[in-house]
């Protein structure tokens, strides 16, 4: 008996998110079929030039009946993937919230905004309010290099500061030490300070921060209001000038 | 007048009035006063009792934050502590002076500012006390009131505040806590369209606050004798003036002019404020209060705000303004003018002068192109800037470390030049007002009504619809109540 005619080539695969047909080849992730096909899963450690993390779980689904991080599951053919559902969008929010209170995510005073990927979440996923009680963390700004600040109260543990640094600059700057709630970002030196390492502005690994935890020095407010990235889009349609970053 | 009523005597012994909060925003302030068994004042205060402790937690920040993060002090005239911060801030960055170009765009944002603050102020808070009488009903002794009574007026308010806001929207990106300014210069142009909507609609702003200053001018004439003396505080005069003895807000000297008249000092340099300036701490309110030091304690602190400038000035730059200065000048027969409700009028002054600034700005094209940012100047370590904010002069002062970090922080604010003048305000309308009598909604309102008339932060933030809420309670000397009035 003769199958089907199938339009698709032989490898490629398809399965459905939210009801909308996805293909994907063998080995591709959920989340990277989702963005091939121009469909959005929220991230915010996900960086297609990183292996996947699958720290933030922003990206989690409903597949097979589980609750699965889309950036680490390779997609399976006939799959239905739910994402933006009332109860997964919900926990969305609460993990955002959780974020927000974990630091000091101070919008207002803070010069990542409207360059910031975790308040153009805030923004997406209608994050009216921290729901949850503060811990405003005590950690000192380290403005010990001359073009770089990182402050650490603003630090989500993405991670990507420290795979850009292993995997691309090869300087090893940043790393993690600690487990659970004392999980926190650390700076690969003696001193412990930014300015004791090899780092520089131009590196991948200082460029790369989605929020405002490592940012160069003296920039500031430059960019006006009206002209910030996610003044001209949401999070959710890629970036004019900047469609090949996550 | 009155410092002893700062402080009485046998204070356990007397009844104490508490009205807490006198307002909500912008730290809570309450006023305090202690009466002996026949109801006379012994003592008054207007406490500030919110610590807000800004210059703590700027320090440890990286200084380009501060000129967006400072202005979160205030809901009101964020504009001006935005400014005051870039201004001290130009020469850490390297960027003093700034370009040309930004300085007309700061001065057009400040301008816009003073206009939306004094029309705010006047419309919106004062004006319901000022037409309908102090112990009018409260329920038509606000905004609504105004709008129904007063529909004309009341729509000018609206309208010229808007005016105000959409210029700072256009130089700052939001009507309210923007970035435009940034240490070296301004981030952004006035784009061409904001420009001509602007420009379109300054005209007629500039006729609505001549019948703003009518308004004023009237209100004060029919009742010469109390625009003269309610809350009259005779003090000297403290405020920014040009080079050439021109009133300017954004930028200028100190001059101090005694209560008379006399210049007492001129050509003070803001960045050595400490050199004279002393601010005094007391243990009863959170608020400073300055004075300068070779006057002393008694003799030495002010007023500041729009009844200092006006007067301290030699003359106004724009025509207008200058020949409402003038009629002003005139009413009071040539003498400095002290009482609290003659704010009002120089406020409204104030804001004719800005609306024919912002206007003439309006018609430079060069507003639009060219440098704004300058940052290859010599990077200081500190910085000290005044500027005369919709209240008064307000002086910043930061010390940067090496590592571009604020290592020191210092700010008077304009509410609190005004302390010791507003605290002496109210003991002068407690004591011809409240003394010996039993409290009533419209009495206490005559408090109100003097600490209003400074537009301190604490009762212009709040812009509680022509009332502030108000608990009051009579208590007997061993505290027990004995009536309480609550106003909401």
């Amino acid at each position: 008996m003769t199958a089907p005619f199938d339009p698709r080539p032989p490898t490629e695969h398809q399965f459905l998110l939210d009801g909308r047909p996805v293909p994907f080849t063998e080995g591709q992730t959920i989340l990277q079929a989702a963005r091939a096909a121009g469909l959005y899963i929220p991230s915010l450690c996900w960086d297609p030039r990183f292996a996947p993390h699958g720290s933030c779980k922003l990206c989690v689904v409903k597949a097979a009946g589980r609750h699965v991080s889309a950036c680490a599951t390779q997609a399976r053919e006939g799959w239905e993937v739910e994402s933006s559902t009332p109860e997964i969008n919900d926990m969305r929010r609460g993990l955002l919230q959780m974020l927000f209170v974990s630091g000091e995510h101070f919008c207002p005073g803070c010069e990542k905004s409207g360059h910031c990927k975790l308040q153009a979440l805030g923004y997406e996923f209608e994050m009216l309010g921290p729901r949850f009680p503060h811990f405003h963390p005590q950690r000192p700004v380290d403005a010990s290099h001359p073009e770089l600040v990182l402050d650490l109260t603003r630090c989500v543990l993405c991670e990507l500061c420290v795979r850009a640094s292993r995997e691309v600059d090869h300087t090893d700057v940043f790393g993690v030490e600690g487990r659970g709630i004392h999980k926190r970002l650390v700076v690969n030196a003696p001193s412990g300070q930014l300015a004791d390492t090899p780092i520089a502005a131009t590196d991948l690994a200082a460029r790369i921060c989605p929020v405002g935890a490592i940012l160069p020095k003296g920039r500031g407010f430059a960019v006006p209001i009206g002209e910030r990235p996610y003044d001209r889009a949401t999070i959710r349609a890629p970036i004019p000038g900047e469609e090949d970053t996550p | 007048m009155s410092l002893e009523l700062e402080t009485a005597a046998q204070r356990d012994t007397l009844r104490r009035v508490a009205i807490d909060p006198v307002s909500r925003v912008e730290g809570h302030g309450k006023v305090t006063l202690l009466l002996d068994e026949a109801g006379h004042v012994r003592e008054a205060r207007l406490h500030i009792v919110e610590f807000r402790g800004f210059e703590a937690f700027i320090e440890g920040r990286p200084y380009w934050e501060v000129p967006v993060m400072v202005q979160r002090l205030c809901g009101i005239c964020p504009v001006s502590h935005h400014l005051a911060a870039a201004k001290a801030l130009d020469g850490i960055a390297g960027g003093a002076p700034v370009p040309p170009v930004a300085d007309k765009l700061r001065r057009l944002m400040h301008y816009g500012q003073i206009m939306q603050s004094h029309a705010l102020h006047f419309y919106h808070l004062a004006s319901p006390d000022l037409l309908f009488g102090f112990e009018a009903p409260p329920a038509t002794r606000n905004i609504a009131g105004l709008a129904a009574a007063y529909p004309h007026v009341a729509r000018q308010g609206v309208m010229l505040r808007r005016f105000g806001q959409e210029i700072i929207q256009a130089t700052s990106g939001k009507r309210i806590h923007g970035t435009g300014a940034i240490p070296g210069g301004m981030n952004r142009h006035l784009s061409p369209q904001d420009q001509a909507s602007l420009r379109a609609q300054a005209d007629q702003a500039v006729s609505w606050s001549q019948e703003a200053v009518a308004l004023a001018a009237h209100l004060s004439c029919s009742q010469p004798l109390l625009y003269r003396e309610f809350g009259q505080v005779r003090s000297p005069l403290l405020s920014l003036v040009r080079a050439d003895g021109a009133l300017d807000f954004y930028d200028g000297t100190l001059r101090l002019r005694d209560a008379d008249g006399r210049i007492l000092h001129e050509g003070l340099d803001p960045a050595r404020y400490q050199d004279y300036l002393v601010e005094e701490v007391k243990p009863w309110s959170y608020m400073k209060f300055p004075y300068f030091a070779a006057l002393g304690p008694q003799r030495g602190w002010y007023k500041v705000g729009p009844l200092a400038r006006v007067q301290n000035c030699d003359f106004i730059p724009s025509p207008l303004a200058e020949h409402a200065r003038q009629a002003f000048i005139a009413q009071g027969d040539g003498s400095i003018q002290h009482g609290a409700l003659a704010y009002h009028w120089a406020r409204m002054i104030e804001m004719l002068h800005a609306a024919e600034v912002v206007r003439d700005l309006l018609d430079d094209p060069a507003l639009q192109e060219g440098a704004i940012l300058h940052q290859g100047g010599p990077h200081q370590r500190e910085g000290i800037s005044a500027i005369e904010a919709p209240r008064g002069t307000l002086l910043h002062h930061y010390r940067v470390g090496e590592d571009d970090l604020v290592s020191h922080c210092n700010l008077i604010v304009s509410t609190t030049h005004n302390n010791q003048a507003m605290n002496e305000a109210i003991r002068q309308v407690a004591l011809r007002y409240l003394d010996g009598r039993s409290l009533t909604e419209g009495l206490l309102n005559h408090i109100e009504v003097a600490i209003r008339a400074f537009d301190p932060c604490l009762s212009c933030a709040t812009h509680a619809l022509g009332q502030m809420p108000l608990v009051v309670e009579l208590q007997d000397a061993s505290g027990a109540l004995l009536e309480r009035k609550l106003r909401t």
